[in-house]
């Protein structure tokens, strides 16, 4: 760091990470600053509303600029009253003290914007008069994901942002090049996980380079996609464009779509009196459904999951890059669909809970629960593997899950007497417990199979209405962390539902201190791909994961996890 | 009253029953209720019944002075409706109080707190110790007054929300030392 550093470093010296487990320069235990062009994208909002009323404002000397014919604009501009009144070197002298204004405040939050990744945390603080200081302890670390907004791709930018466990705990680092933000990612996952790599060759950092050349690479990258370094091995899953458009047309949506024109359609026909306001109505809601479809398209292609060394990293978003990744044992729930159209791709739809750390109030939270966003039995298959692997997941249990009732599935199903509620899904209605998991499913138009391991299950409650009363039915539900993912099946005898609920609250006790006794690091993405090969050939098996850390002395005794 | 509980059995530390307390959890008559297993139950104070009524009646009192005034100062009527609603709801409320009140009840057990409520709709809750990641108690001045309290479970589940309403307040004091040591010995990840 340079002397001109603002805050002298404190004087207890913070650890520094052991130099074996970081690749990156930056995650030194020193302090270091964020990309220069951070707080140009930071305020990157406000610069395109003050450049949009600049030019809304000079619109007309703009083009009488580039029509230099006679062209009259009548309305006074400021500029014209400036000349007028003989203040055009005050007006220059504002505008330039102006900007050296903003670029000096630019360039003070910039030099405050400091970080450091120790052996124990990652902090970061910023601000000049109301200071901050936010720190995530690695060993509460949930997660780290790489956001890359359209903007910041253009010049080779990333965001990072490190996921601890609580309701707005996140640490985001904003921005840094994409290389290092990729580099410090897996230094801080890697220290997350308490793991050792082998191979200490520091890699140099990319150089700044010209801003042109950035351009171009970045360019040329949102064509090509983000250039791994390599080490990471290939998506498990391969979404084909094709199977996503197809996927969007047959979305519930869609079907909502159709409806509204159909309507529309019969409504001019008859051309009742309710037709204008019917058709001013439907309008705008067919605008909301197609902007949804396009969002989600948007959002779901160039989708990729793969284990890497520090968890399953899900990638997804065309224009802003998403890039995530789940250490072992922070999924919280999951829950298999099939919406109603998708039965004739036999496509399916995961998603998950977990610890998002951010605040309720953030936009963006709504979006990460996705983990496989359209998927053939297979892909499922894969993708459950990686994400529970102390589930032996096969395609007997999934058609069981997913199609059942099966002979002998061991599912607990409603009585018969629930038909009375439940005509159609009575039969396939059920829950099975595990020692490592509970699986609800039910649904015979809309398929789901939920599965919440126990080790994370929070709590189970047990519930009965009046109706369910006199049916001799209860309810239950398994309560996860927040998230798009609900564990609650319906219409169970009462007696084997109180059976169930004393089980599940047995076994989960039981899950979770086994557990507890023997830490899972990351041990758990090890997984045997037998049939990938050959389920999908055109994509390559995952190369074995090179063993790239030896399994790590825990730093502290297992029962300090908490 | 034990002082100290024993972390390896938390039903010791849970409180010893008095005449302070409801004995008998009131159930559903309907023959397929959720059983309430074995075990004894824990149960609220019966000075909780009077805190809600005088709460209830104070907000019926509320409703019907707002109505009046309306009605006899400018001579609306249109306050009747919403006026009545709310009313009727609150009366409605206020008899199923005491019943409701005998239905709540909690159970120490050897791994979990399981928690109960309802009659109409009946709700079973198990949280095991491991997962409580704290435990509030709150009194208002009400409360402070007839010697009740309101001890609250927090997990990482939102979902979870068990309250338990109207404790004794050296139940809950002595209760929320238990779960917090039990959690303690017992503490799992998230």
């Amino acid at each position: 760091m340079s002397d001109l550093d603002p805050q002298p470093a404190p004087l207890e010296q913070a650890s520094a990470p052991p130099p074996a487990a970081v690749r990156s320069e930056m995650s030194d235990g020193e302090w270091h600053r964020m990309h220069p062009l951070s707080p140009l994208l930071r305020g990157g909002l406000t610069l395109i509303v003050i450049i949009g009323i600049l030019v809304a404002n000079l619109r007309d000397r703009l083009i009488s600029f580039f029509l230099p014919e006679n062209f009259r604009y009548g309305e006074e501009d400021p500029v014209d009253f400036v000349l007028q009144n003989g203040l055009a070197v005050q007006a220059i002298v504002a505008v330039a003290v102006g900007l050296v204004i903003l670029i000096a405040l630019f360039w003070t939050a910039w030099r405050f914007h400091t970080f450091r990744i120790t052996g124990d945390e990652v902090e970061v603080r910023s601000g000049v008069l109301f200071r901050t200081h936010r720190r995530a302890p690695l060993d509460r670390v949930q997660g780290v994901n790489l956001t890359r907004p359209a903007l910041a791709r253009l010049v080779g930018l990333a965001k990072l942002e490190v996921v601890g466990a609580g309701l707005d705990a996140n640490v985001k680092l904003e921005y840094l090049s994409t290389r290092n933000a990729e580099t410090v990612r897996g230094d801080i996952l890697r220290l997350a996980s308490g793991h050792r790599t082998k191979d200490a060759a520091s890699r140099p950092a990319s150089a700044g380079g010209p801003l042109t050349s950035r351009v171009t690479a970045g360019i040329s990258e949102i064509i090509d996609g983000v250039d791994d370094d390599g080490a990471e091995p290939e998506s498990i899953v391969r979404v084909p464009i094709s199977r996503l458009i197809l996927a969007g047309l047959l979305s519930g949506s869609t079907i909502w779509f159709v409806l509204v024109v159909v309507a529309a359609i019969v409504g001019l026909v008859l051309q009742p009196i309710w037709i204008i306001p019917a058709l001013g109505a439907s309008i705008p809601a067919a605008i909301g459904f197609g902007a949804y479809a396009v969002r989600q398209f948007i959002k779901t292609v160039r989708y990729s999951i793969a284990p890497s060394s520090a968890g399953v990293r899900v990638t997804f978003g065309l224009l802003t890059t998403v890039t995530e990744t789940l250490p072992p044992g922070r999924v919280h729930a999951v829950d298999i669909r099939q919406p109603l159209l998708w039965r004739w791709g036999g496509w399916y739809r995961i998603r998950v809970n977990k610890l998002s750390g951010r605040s309720a109030s953030d936009a963006s939270a709504a979006q990460m629960g996705d983990v496989l966003p359209i998927g053939t039995q297979a892909d499922v298959e894969r993708v459950l593997r990686l994400l529970l692997p102390s589930l032996s997941v096969d395609a007997a249990m999934l058609d069981a899950g997913l199609r059942g009732p099966r002979e002998g599935d061991g599912y607990v199903t409603s009585p018969a007497r629930a038909r009375v509620i439940d005509p159609l899904t009575w039969r396939r209605n059920g829950i099975l417990v595990l020692p490592q998991a509970v699986l609800m499913r039910t649904g015979r138009l809309w398929p789901k199979l939920t599965i919440l391991p126990l080790a994370r299950m929070q709590s189970v409650r047990l519930s009965q209405g009046p109706l369910a009363r006199r049916l001799g039915l209860a309810a239950i539900t398994g309560h996860t962390v927040m998230g798009p993912v609900n564990g609650t099946i319906e219409s169970i005898d009462h007696a084997r539902a109180y059976e169930l609920w004393r089980a599940i609250t047995d076994a989960a006790v039981a899950a979770a201190s086994a557990e507890s006794a023997q830490p899972t690091d990351g041990n758990a993405v090890e997984v045997e791909w037998p049939e990938a090969a050959s389920v999908a050939p055109p994509l390559a098996p995952p190369a074995p994961v090179p063993p790239l850390w030896v399994p790590p002395a825990p730093p502290t005794s297992p029962t300090e996890e908490r | 009253m034990t002082t100290s509980p024993d972390p390896t059995n938390p039903a010791t530390g849970s409180p010893t029953p008095t005449d302070e307390t409801f004995t008998k959890i009131l159930e559903p008559r309907g023959a397929s209720r959720l059983p309430l297993g074995n075990g004894a139950w824990r149960q609220l104070s019966r000075k909780y019944v009077i805190g809600q009524v005088i709460g209830y009646v104070v907000v019926l009192l509320l409703i019907a002075a707002a109505v009046l005034t309306l009605w006899l100062m400018f001579e609306a009527t249109w306050p009747f409706i919403p006026g009545g609603i709310l009313f009727a709801i609150f009366l409605v409320t206020l008899v199923v109080t005491p019943r409701q009140a005998r239905s709540i009840g909690y159970q120490l057990r050897e791994d979990d707190l399981v928690f109960r409520r309802g009659i109409l709709w009946q709700r079973m809750v198990s949280v095991p110790y491991g997962r409580l990641q704290l435990v509030d108690i709150t009194h208002g001045p009400l409360d402070r007054m007839l010697g009740i309290a309101q001890l609250k479970l927090v997990t990482a589940a939102a979902s979870t929300g068990v309250t338990i309403p109207g404790l004794p307040q050296r139940d809950a004091e002595q209760l929320r030392d238990t779960l917090i040591e039990v959690a303690e010995t017992r503490r799992t990840g998230l």
